[in-house]
């Protein structure tokens, strides 16, 4: 039996997407140059530096941070990393995923203020997160291809898409969480909004962002080889290649690559982040 | 001697009401009067926090909110700095009116008169004790010499000098809120806000903060208003005392007012297991002086039929500046007859042996009591400058006594 009606939604969705194109054409490329401008001032910094001093800075950050056990995972990890003979595509998705987050950041924040501060757009934000955690991430790749072309830049936007929504919510939740009292002391001495949102709420909040941030990382980890099939590099297309030639050991050894990264990248931030909880929440 | 006191804070018929359409539950109050809480939530979706409250705040005095929690006290409290707005009615400062400010206009008037001290100290815990006393000074825009400077005054002022690169987390509860103090002060404000800022003190250092407070403010002469909980502590270092119950205040006055002159069952079950021996003052008890007062050039005979007539055993002698000179004893004036009648008194006859005993007018009846064991003559109460104001009896002590 038919359906009585059909929404043809896709068609409509097509319609958008090519009026879009049609008439800004010219902010797509503009957005295109700024995205790859920083994927490759970034790029071009880790294949730059001489693995043994990326060894040795990411191994001091994670002892000064998370303590000896940490750094001594980081340094085998990254040994390991380059011993498999992944260090070049494992930079290059570091690079692709640090430009991620810093895109992520750059918007997460200032949107998850907002939306702790007013209601109405928080209630409208809500559904959309929802939408760009849970729609399959290979949906917005067309899009994505149809706006950017095929390469790192719609990898990376992609990528954005579906790794933004924790850094807005944890943003968001960490400044309603901070203690109304300290916030009403912020008022009762004559704050203006943004003294008290840079004095007393993003502040307080930093332990939440910074979780916030740990998120968006894993999760723009886990989109490499996603954003692989549309072009972008790095560890990510050593796996869709093995997957396509079904090169069993290949895939195994970039698979690793990118779960040393992880663990190191992971094992920082929460560093980060308990350091910052501790030196709040010592009451 | 009284200077006519000085309004610094008018509230006039305050309301708040949380929820949608309050103005419903202020305009129909008579039938909601009656409804318990919980029913007039369900049925308005409103609660009201405080309503119908009327005082007001003299310049340099410190003034109790007190009431059980849920009173509506610190409600009342953010009312008059508009960190919560009121409902309906007029706060006042200096004459000001508060409630008709702008956003901006209102900053400015929080900055530069009002300070406040909040019950979990509320401290910026990623910054270090200096930075947070200076907290009100940067947001004015102080520059940094000034303000540290002036935050190192105030930390010294609460006794936390050598902590102001310290953390709050380092410090206990009462050193936190002497940090919350500070800062408060720090901003040299005219009026201090106090919400319930001792309660979250254990009871030993709440006393000996309380006592420190009660010092530290006839230092730095402000005008305060007091949140607490705590009966004893609004007693003992209040002016005036409102006493709350349901969002209203059911009691406004000074301490001894509220002791010994419970208006609702409510104050009475309140007051009713308190010393009143430490708040009934000579004031309260003492008698016009005029029955037991003589002129110095009143002669013996005069003296002596005065004091018949009166039926007193003791009369004082004052001068014309009611300065009292001299007390009388009936009984050795007229023992063995009068001497010399058209004459006054001389030395021997007049002195009565008992030393004359002199108080203040707020002097209370504890000490009053060990003051009057000492002897049988009636005390004399002088105001600041001498003169005597009041007679106490010692039966109005033993009435007094036997009525605490």
């Amino acid at each position: 039996m038919d359906f009585p009606f059909r929404i043809h939604i896709g068609r409509w969705a097509e319609v958008i997407v090519e009026w879009l194109l049609e008439h800004f054409e010219g902010v797509f490329d503009v957005i295109k140059a700024i995205v790859e401008f920083i994927l490759i001032q970034i790029d071009a910094f880790f294949t730059w530096v001489p693995w043994p001093i990326t060894i040795i800075a990411l191994t001091f950050i994670a002892w000064r941070v998370s303590g000896r056990k940490v750094a001594v995972m980081t340094v085998v990890c990254l040994f390991l990393l380059g011993s498999l003979g992944m260090w070049t595509e494992g930079m290059s998705t570091m690079a692709l995923v640090a430009t991620a987050v810093f895109i992520s950041v750059l918007f997460g924040l200032p949107v998850g203020v907002f939306s702790a501060k007013s209601p109405n757009f928080d209630a409208v934000l809500k559904p959309i997160l929802d939408g760009m955690q849970t729609i399959p991430s290979f949906v917005y790749l067309i899009p994505a291809i149809m706006f950017f072309g095929i390469g790192n830049v719609p990898g990376i936007l992609a990528t954005v898409i579906f790794a933004i929504p924790p850094m807005v919510r944890l943003t968001s939740l960490g400044i309603q969480q901070v203690d109304t009292e300290v916030v009403e002391a912020g008022h009762a001495f004559g704050c203006t909004p943004w003294q008290l949102l840079l004095n007393i709420q993003l502040p307080l909040a930093v332990p939440s962002i910074m979780a916030g941030v740990n998120q968006t990382v894993m999760m723009a980890l886990s989109m490499v080889v996603v954003a692989a099939m549309i072009g972008a590099g790095g560890l990510g297309s050593k796996i869709l290649y093995s997957i396509q030639r079904i090169d069993l050991g290949m895939g195994i050894e970039a698979g690793l690559g990118i779960l040393f990264i992880a663990m190191v990248l992971d094992r920082i931030l929460q560093g980060i982040t308990k350091k910052q909880q501790q030196a709040l929440l010592k009451k | 001697m009284a200077e006519e006191a000085k309004t610094k804070i008018l509230c006039e018929d305050i309301w708040k009401v949380f929820g949608k359409e309050p103005q419903r539950i202020i305009n129909n109050w008579d039938t909601y009067k009656e409804m318990d809480k919980v029913k007039r939530l369900k049925e308005t979706g409103c609660v009201v926090g405080t309503r119908h409250a009327t005082f007001k705040v003299e310049l340099g005095e410190i003034y109790c909110l007190m009431g059980l929690s849920g009173s509506g006290k610190s409600t009342l409290l953010r009312c008059i700095n508009r960190l919560h707005e009121p409902t309906h009615g007029k706060v006042f400062i200096d004459d000001m009116d508060i409630t008709s400010l702008s956003q901006q206009d209102l900053r400015e008037m929080r900055r530069a008169k009002t300070g406040m001290v909040f019950q979990h100290f509320a401290l910026l815990p990623h910054r270090r004790l200096l930075r947070n006393a200076a907290f009100g000074l940067e947001v004015q825009g102080v520059d940094k010499k000034e303000r540290e400077k002036r935050a190192l005054d105030a930390l010294e002022l609460v006794g936390l000098k050598g902590w102001e690169k310290s953390y709050p987390y380092e410090l206990s509860g009462g050193m936190q809120q002497r940090v919350g103090l500070a800062r408060a002060l720090a901003t040299d404000p005219e009026i201090l806000l106090m919400d319930e800022a001792f309660s979250a003190l254990d009871p030993l250092i709440r006393r000996q903060m309380q006592d420190e407070f009660v010092k530290l403010i006839k230092k730095v002469k402000k005008t305060i208003i007091f949140v607490t909980h705590d009966l004893n502590e609004a007693l003992r270092i209040a002016g005036h005392v409102a006493v709350m119950k349901d969002g209203a205040i059911v009691q406004q006055g000074t301490p001894a007012d509220i002791v010994l002159h419970p208006e609702t069952d409510y104050v009475a079950e309140f007051v009713q297991d308190l010393p009143k021996t430490k708040f009934i003052t000579a004031a309260d008890i003492m008698e016009k002086p005029d029955k037991w007062v003589l002129k110095s050039d009143d002669t013996s005979g005069v003296i002596a039929h005065k004091m018949d007539q009166r039926e007193l055993r003791f009369a004082f002698i004052i001068d014309e500046n009611q300065r009292v000179l001299n007390v009388v004893d009936y009984f050795r004036l007229t023992s063995g007859g009068l001497k010399t009648p058209e004459a006054p008194p001389t030395e021997e006859e007049s002195n009565s042996n008992f030393p004359i005993l002199a108080a203040a007018a707020d002097t209370f009846l504890e000490g009053l009591l060990s003051e009057g064991a000492k002897s049988k003559v009636p005390i004399v109460i002088n105001d600041s400058d001498g003169c005597v104001i009041g007679i106490i009896p010692r039966e109005n002590l033993l009435t007094a006594l036997a009525s605490a």
